[in-house]
């Protein structure tokens, strides 16, 4: 046990496989039980967390914003869609999503990492409206208003003939959640997640221990556009459409939702951002159901609360739900917070993010408030 | 030929929306340091308001009027409540707050008046001059828009440039603390910033309305240009947002008549993305250098 124990803390890839298979078996176990709608709500909220987590990392990591994600899962859907149509297996036709999004995320995150604050944002916001309106451009290649629908996943024949589709539909969502999990707790915890922690906290710092701070910046920006993509790809699969409608504006400010909800750099805070997404419209649905509102109403209620959530969350809560467990685990168990935050150092700066949505080092926190003072830099 | 004077002359009458919402934008990030992404949404709530006017009977003239006092009260109350507290927190809680602005004021419209669009009357005639034989895609409509937001923003530039107010309110943007010291209420100049701002957003939302159609959603690529045109302008420069605005309307009516509507956004952003790297201080910024 000891051993195991020591290997765990020696090895970060041990910790996270072993992380993954936990996770991976209590999946597995849990879509045994779950009713067909449940199994695909479970897939909704997977493909949501691989954006999620890819969000958080840029956000929590790297420290930029980004609002185009809803147009990266345009990008991986689509790719789906159409690789599906053209006779490709599932694997590869998600591995090539991953790639193609990583693709075009490259020179997004190239233009982005020269911009900050508000002009990245009005960018990514630009990106998103700008990218599904393509499908309207090129409506012989992308189905246009439409979209392109494509066959559903079949369970292979070994899992036997009344295996239920949305058990299967899971079972992709969540492998894909748990590769995505898989990577972002290796980048988090290696000398790339520091890097990119780093080049957030003290871009000046950063570049001059010879980090290249725009690679760096690029860098999360494609990796977590890739992750998008894979949610997208996913999307795709367990909904079996890929179409402009289904990525509006909308659909990245939930992301961001999402995000802000979960607390920014946590990936348990994209498992808390997910399964929000995926359970709050259930909820406003009952609630709107039991007070017999209309449906525009209904149908609303959601983005309302998302909307009141981030302004909620800005003005009261800007740690997120993630930050207010840490919070309150830290305050139950002041000993046991304070060794995690002597061993990782990283862990503190994380907590200490009290002002900013995104974890800003005290240093920083400092700087900006010198700057502020001749009002104009 | 006649297509490039038509997407001209139209290009011209979106610039002037444009403009307008450039100049909401231009006059909030001047007195608060905030890119107000809210801007498309609010406006969007003031010309339902003055859609209901309209459609209960009142005057065309009425329900202009109400939809600018509307927005000047709304913008007033918005920075009051939610954007004082955040007014000195990292730029990023800005814009969460902004945009989680935005998306509630859609879905409490979306709640209201539903998320079907909805025509909405223009002020004068859609139909086009003739001119020698042919009619232009310029219309009476068009003719009273650019005059609109011409008057606007002399208006604008007559407050900053030639009233005590406006005086006030370029020391406290400029300066807080000396102005404060110097007897200026700062945090009334700002609301009365946000209030101005919205007010001249909510002009450029019955100006379009007409012809995007009125929904919880239909100003959104608006705002977006409105930016573009704001940071092609500097962002700093009330002439820069109208001249921005106006090259802006010109280029996008130019990809719109020969490539098609669907490729705006992505022009826009296009635009925006050579304008940041080559020149992010804008056409007509004032400040030297500035962090993009």
């Amino acid at each position: 046990m000891t051993a195991v124990r020591g290997a765990l803390r020696a090895s970060m890839l041990l910790r996270s496989v072993a992380l993954v298979v936990v996770v991976g078996v209590v999946l597995l176990l849990v879509t045994e039980s779950l009713s067909s709608y449940r199994n695909l709500q479970l897939a909704d909220g997977a493909y949501y967390f691989c954006v999620l987590a890819g969000l958080t990392v840029l956000a929590g990591s790297s420290g930029q914003i980004s609002l185009g994600h809803g147009a990266f899962m345009a990008v991986g859907a689509y790719t789906v869609a159409k690789l599906g149509n053209a006779g490709w297996a599932l694997l590869p036709e998600l591995v090539a999503a991953v790639v193609v999004t990583l693709v075009v995320g490259i020179p997004v995150g190239m233009a982005a990492s020269r911009l900050r604050g508000p002009y990245l944002a009005g960018a990514t916001l630009a990106f998103a409206v700008g990218l599904p309106a393509l499908a309207d451009k090129f409506p012989s290649f992308l189905g246009g208003e439409n979209g392109l629908s494509i066959n559903p996943p079949v369970p292979p024949s070994s899992l036997g003939a009344s295996f239920p589709l949305e058990r299967w539909e899971a079972w992709i969502a969540c492998a894909g959640a748990l590769v995505t999990l898989f990577v972002f707790y290796n980048v988090i915890h290696s000398s790339i997640g520091r890097s990119f922690r780093a080049v957030r906290d003290d871009e000046i710092a950063a570049s001059l221990v010879g980090l290249r701070v725009g690679r760096r910046q690029t860098l999360a920006f494609a990796l977590s556009a890739a992750a998008a993509g894979l949610g997208g790809g996913l999307l795709a699969v367990v909904t079996q459409l890929a179409q402009p409608g289904a990525f509006p504006l909308q659909l990245s400010l939930t992301l961001l939702a999402g995000v802000v909800i979960g607390g920014l750099g946590s990936l348990w805070g994209a498992v808390w951002g997910a399964a929000l997404l995926v359970l709050l419209p259930n909820w406003t649905n009952d609630i709107a159901n039991s007070f017999s509102l209309s449906t525009s109403v209904s149908h609303n209620l959601p983005i309302a609360v998302y909307g009141l959530v981030l302004i909620g969350a800005m003005l009261l809560w800007p740690s997120g739900i993630q930050g207010g467990v840490r919070a309150a685990v830290a305050a139950v168990r002041p000993r046991v917070a304070g060794r995690a935050g002597r061993g990782r150092p990283a862990a503190v700066s994380e907590a200490g993010a009290g002002e900013s949505p995104v974890p800003v080092s005290s240093d920083q926190a400092a700087s900006d408030e010198a700057a502020k003072a001749p009002s104009e830099r | 030929m006649t297509k490039f004077i038509d997407l001209t002359l139209s290009g011209i009458s979106d610039g002037a929306i444009y403009a307008a919402v450039a100049l909401a934008l231009v006059l909030i990030w001047r007195s608060t340091r905030i890119v107000n992404f809210a801007q498309g949404a609010m406006l969007m709530i003031t010309t339902f308001i003055a859609s209901a006017v309209i459609n209960s009977g009142g005057s065309y003239v009425l329900g202009f009027a109400v939809a600018l006092a509307s927005g000047f009260v709304f913008g007033a109350v918005v920075e009051r409540v939610v954007v004082r507290p955040i007014e000195h927190a990292p730029p990023l809680n800005a814009v969460i707050l902004t945009l989680g602005l935005y998306t509630l004021l859609v879905a409490v419209a979306g709640m209201i008046w539903g998320n079907t669009p909805r025509s909405f009357p223009a002020a004068f005639s859609l139909r086009g001059y003739k001119v020698g034989g042919t009619t232009l895609l310029f219309t009476p409509n068009d003719t009273f828009i650019v005059l609109v937001v011409i008057a606007v923003a002399v208006a604008l530039a007559l407050l900053f440039r030639a009233t005590s107010v406006g005086l006030r309110m370029r020391a406290a943007a400029f300066a807080p603390e000396v102005a404060r010291l110097l007897g200026v209420r700062v945090g009334r100049m700002l609301t009365l910033g946000w209030a101005l701002a919205a007010m001249t957003g909510a002009l450029a939302g019955v100006l379009v309305a007409p012809s995007v159609f009125l929904g919880p959603n239909s100003f959104d690529p608006i705002l977006i240009i409105g930016f573009v045109a704001a940071v092609l302008g500097g962002l700093d420069s009330p002439p820069g947002a109208v001249v921005g605005g106006l090259v802006l309307g010109l280029a996008l009516s130019y990809v719109s008549g020969y490539e098609g509507s669907a490729l705006v956004p992505l022009a826009a952003l296009a635009i925006l993305v050579i304008v940041l790297m080559i020149r992010p201080t804008g056409l007509f910024s004032a400040t030297k250098e500035r962090r993009v």
